[in-house]
């Protein structure tokens, strides 16, 4: 990887093995003198943090499955004797717990700045694209997480979530009895999710590397969104940003220890403490608080799209739900290719900010839809319909919004420079 | 743009903090005060011993309780001596001994709590069907579970009128759909108490709930105390990180 | 690549012919050794083995229901009184989402035998008790996104798709079943 020239090290024992293996050299060059835009904002820090998160997620997570028993007859009793019989057991499983939420918040927030301040535009296609990638990975994890403790949440999450596969035509439920090895949720599919629960976070930390790889090859965008052009508009990446990034990694850690230690259950659900059921549905399945815009647009589609007029149903409501909510992922994949506006930043694209803005206050909306009852209502209406809204715009920003921006809106000046844009 | 931020977060924090509730028309139950809430909330170990005691004269002659065992009572200020004693009035079955057969020996601290029925059918079978949840867990298993609880032991009245009841139904204002199996379980008196504590309804739902707030967080205390530690560690070296960072950008700006 | 002659190019045809015969054979060679892997991740032997479940109705009085498990999931048997027939049968089939008569769903009118798992999301609707809602339309209602179902089990309002499936059964005597 790094080769060619290399300086000698003083330290005798760094140089025998820099010499051999030049990792000093690399990370030097990668984390040490990195020459690195110096006109970061604070939403830069999350992508470190998040790094953070990943590491704290498998740690926790080697630690409580030496304790955890993948069985259906003894999954929540496992669960239970590392909180209360383990040593320091219950602190490692809040850390864990807790620490998928706030893997999410760090990430969200991520990918709120990637958008915000136009980081996934040319040249920086697949470095986003890597991360929706993670992203995804991500949601697969952690749901098939959640259902580890087989608690009732657990295992009707699970039930309907695999059940969704069911909606593809002609295989779908050859699928879902290939995902459950069973003709229901049991034994085999507890067994299959611990396994690939335990796997795909190393499958995250790959793509992860792939993803900072990506990163230093482009290097990184900033807050204007312009990118450096001589020595004044960076600074080398160690001292100034390892520095930063641990001060907001403790100021994020701080608000995660306050859920950890005070507030540990509140982010879960009280149902995921009652074992699983077969024969008992719980009143109201909802899934963790960070599935919760994608289950709301799942949920939004209630009607069979056919051709008018006849009885044909081309795509029926629970597939077209289906299609809804991947789809909702996918067009993140394409947002390189949807937003093409020649500037990147949302600091001099006043239109492109007010309708980002807005799509944020939709999403954390369509959170809301999506923790309510399916026959709740909002005012005289029924809260469906706002799902159904919800959706239109999410769709909307991407499909429409995005590219007639891309055409039309004119921007503001850019600054000549980043050195100019932190002075001005 | 940092005001728009923060009413995200105060807009995203509100949406999520709506009670989820299957029915609308369901009283919420009054907040009670509890000695264990708040960032230096501790047990009330006395309120803890009175609680087991209704446990064990009340609710344990259909609830069961398996996730604890009798050498946890420690917790509740025992001695190792008393906590034997208390386990010693239980029976358990164990075996097979050497002839094969099973057989019936005292209850030892090690044992978890003898559960009042061999299995969930039998439970069913002597309850009109409704099953008798296992009370280990049960302030976590509610939403808002002591208050929860609290609610549910006080909450029983007569149905409004229109409001038929069938055989082996009760009323109680604080169940979701009003109808629960549970008889009410508690009047003032049924439980004597020998320090002095009030024989009444609402001093036995308080004290039972104290005990089963232990039961399900057995590390509550010990879990905020050190979270006073660890925040104070943090926030420190939050700010030597402030002042690191400080020092270290100010030739940049 | 140097200048092609006629002999030359028969020898890229033959070559190019080899390679993609090598691939195909990789190919396959890839896909059988995955096969074993995937398909173990169907259901076991011991799993099909209780596939099916036999069960004796003399104990289900008019107007109530059991629920038997078969495969894992619910079924439930109802034992229909006279209205609950008529009121099934009098449904006018167009009006239906999933377009079935009363007469295509049971092998005897008084027994009811469904698979009791909403065909949304494959939640357990709530209805078998006489004491539990059973939606607008007296069959069985979903608690999970309020699907309401009939006195025959099909889907009469709210997201299911389909009606609640019925189980391959036969009554093995006047008062026994054996479903699957």
């Amino acid at each position: 990887m790094a080769s060619g020239p290399r300086e000698k090290f003083d330290n005798p024992v760094v140089e025998w093995i820099d010499s051999r293996l030049p990792v000093f050299t690399l990370m030097n060059k990668e984390y040490g003198v990195f020459p690195t835009p110096k006109n970061f904002n604070y939403f830069w820090n999350f992508g470190a943090i998040a790094m953070f998160m990943l590491v704290t997620m498998i740690v926790s997570g080697i630690v409580l499955a030496m304790h955890y028993t993948a069985n259906v007859g003894m999954a929540f009793d496992s669960v239970e004797r590392i909180m209360r019989d383990v040593n320091g057991g219950w602190l490692i499983r809040y850390i864990h717990m807790n620490g998928a939420s706030f893997f999410f918040i760090a990430v969200f927030i991520h990918m709120f700045r990637g958008m915000y301040y136009g980081s996934y535009k040319q040249p920086r296609e697949l470095l986003w694209i890597l991360g929706v990638v993670i992203f995804l990975l991500m949601m697969a994890t952690a749901f098939m997480g959640y259902v580890l403790p087989w608690g009732q949440m657990s295992y009707w999450g699970a039930t309907v979530i695999t059940n969704l596969f069911s909606a593809i035509p002609l295989v779908g439920e050859k699928i879902v009895t290939l995902l459950w090895g069973g003709f229901s949720v049991d034994n085999p599919t507890l067994n299959r999710f611990f396994a690939l629960h335990y796997l795909m976070p190393f499958v995250i930390f790959a793509v992860v590397f792939l993803h900072v790889w990506a990163l230093h090859v482009t290097g990184s965008n900033n807050p204007a969104g312009i990118e450096p052009k001589t020595k004044k508009d960076t600074l080398p990446f160690h001292p100034y940003y390892t520095m930063k990034d641990t001060f907001g990694l403790l100021v994020f850690i701080i608000v995660y220890a306050l859920f950890v230690f005070y507030a540990p259950d509140y982010l879960g659900h009280p149902d995921n403490y009652t074992p699983a059921n077969p024969l008992v549905t719980p009143a109201h399945i909802v899934p963790e608080w960070y599935f919760l815009p994608f289950y709301a647009m799942l949920r939004a589609i209630t009607f069979d799209i056919g051709i008018p007029f006849t009885d044909i149903t081309i795509i029926s409501a629970k597939l077209g739900g289906v299609l809804t909510m991947f789809g909702s992922i996918a067009l993140l994949i394409l947002l390189p290719w949807l937003d093409t506006h020649p500037i990147r930043s949302a600091r001099y694209r006043p239109l492109f900010r007010t309708f980002l803005l807005l799509f944020v206050v939709v999403f954390v909306f369509l959170g809301y839809v999506g923790s309510q009852p399916a026959d709740a209502t909002l005012g005289p209406l029924p809260l469906s319909v706002f799902g159904l809204l919800g959706t239109a715009y999410y769709y909307g920003f991407f499909l429409v919004i995005l590219p007639w921006l891309s055409k039309n809106e004119k921007g503001r000046d850019l600054p000549a420079s980043i050195h100019e844009s932190v002075l001005g | 743009m940092k005001t728009t931020i923060l009413s995200l977060m105060v807009l995203s924090l509100m949406a999520f903090s709506v009670p989820v509730m299957a029915s609308g028309d369901v009283e919420h139950p009054p907040h009670q005060h509890w000695h264990f809430n708040g960032m230096t909330g501790q047990f009330d170990k006395a309120a803890m011993q009175r609680g087991l005691k209704v446990y064990r004269e009340v609710c344990s002659a259909c609830h069961s309780m398996k996730r604890v065992a009798y050498r946890n009572l420690v917790d509740l200020g025992y001695t190792e001596d008393q906590v034997k004693n208390i386990a010693a009035e239980y029976t358990v079955t164990d075996g097979p001994n050497d002839e094969g057969e099973m057989f019936d020996r005292p209850a030892r601290p090690s044992d978890h709590f003898v559960s009042p029925y061999p299995n969930e059918n039998a439970a069913k079978a002597v309850n009109n069907g409704a099953l008798p949840p296992d009370l280990s867990l049960i302030v976590k298993a509610r939403h808002d579970g002591p208050n929860y609880v609290f609610g549910i032991l006080t909450g029983y009245e007569e149905p409004p009128h229109g409001h038929e009841l069938l055989p082996g139904q009760n009323w109680n204002k604080y169940m979701p759909g009003h109808v629960i199996a549970m008889a009410p379980p508690l009047s003032d008196g049924v439980v004597a108490y020998d320090d002095g504590s009030p024989q009444t309804v609402e001093q036995y739902a308080h004290d039972v709930v104290n005990f089963l707030v232990w039961a399900a967080d057995p590390y509550l205390e010990a879990r905020k105390r050190l979270g006073i530690s660890v925040l104070i560690f943090l926030l420190v070296f939050t700010g030597i990180m402030y002042s690191v960072k400080k020092k270290i950008w100010s030739d940049v700006h | 690549m140097a200048a092609k002659t006629k002999n030359n190019q028969d020898g890229e045809t033959r070559r190019d012919f080899l390679q993609l015969t090598a691939g195909a054979f990789g190919a396959v060679g890839a896909g059988a050794v995955a096969w074993p892997f995937i398909n173990s991740l169907n259901p076991a032997k011991d799993t099909l083995a209780l596939s099916t479940t036999e069960v004796d109705l003399t104990p289900v009085e008019i107007g109530q229901s059991i629920t038997v498990m078969w495969r894992g999931k619910p079924v439930f048997i109802r034992h229909r009184t006279q209205e609950e027939i008529e009121e099934a049968r009098e449904v006018d089939t167009a009006d239906l989402r999933d377009k079935q008569t009363d007469e295509d769903r049971v092998e005897k009118p008084e027994w009811l035998v469904l698979v009791g798992i909403c065909t949304h999301l494959g939640c357990v609707p709530v209805g078998q008790k006489n004491t539990e809602p059973r939606g607008d339309f007296g069959g069985w209602f979903c608690p999970c996104h309020g699907s309401h179902y009939d006195t025959s089990g099909r889907i009469r309002k709210g997201p299911a798709p389909k009606n609640l499936a019925v189980p391959p059964y036969e009554f093995t005597s006047d008062t026994s079943i054996k479903i699957g």
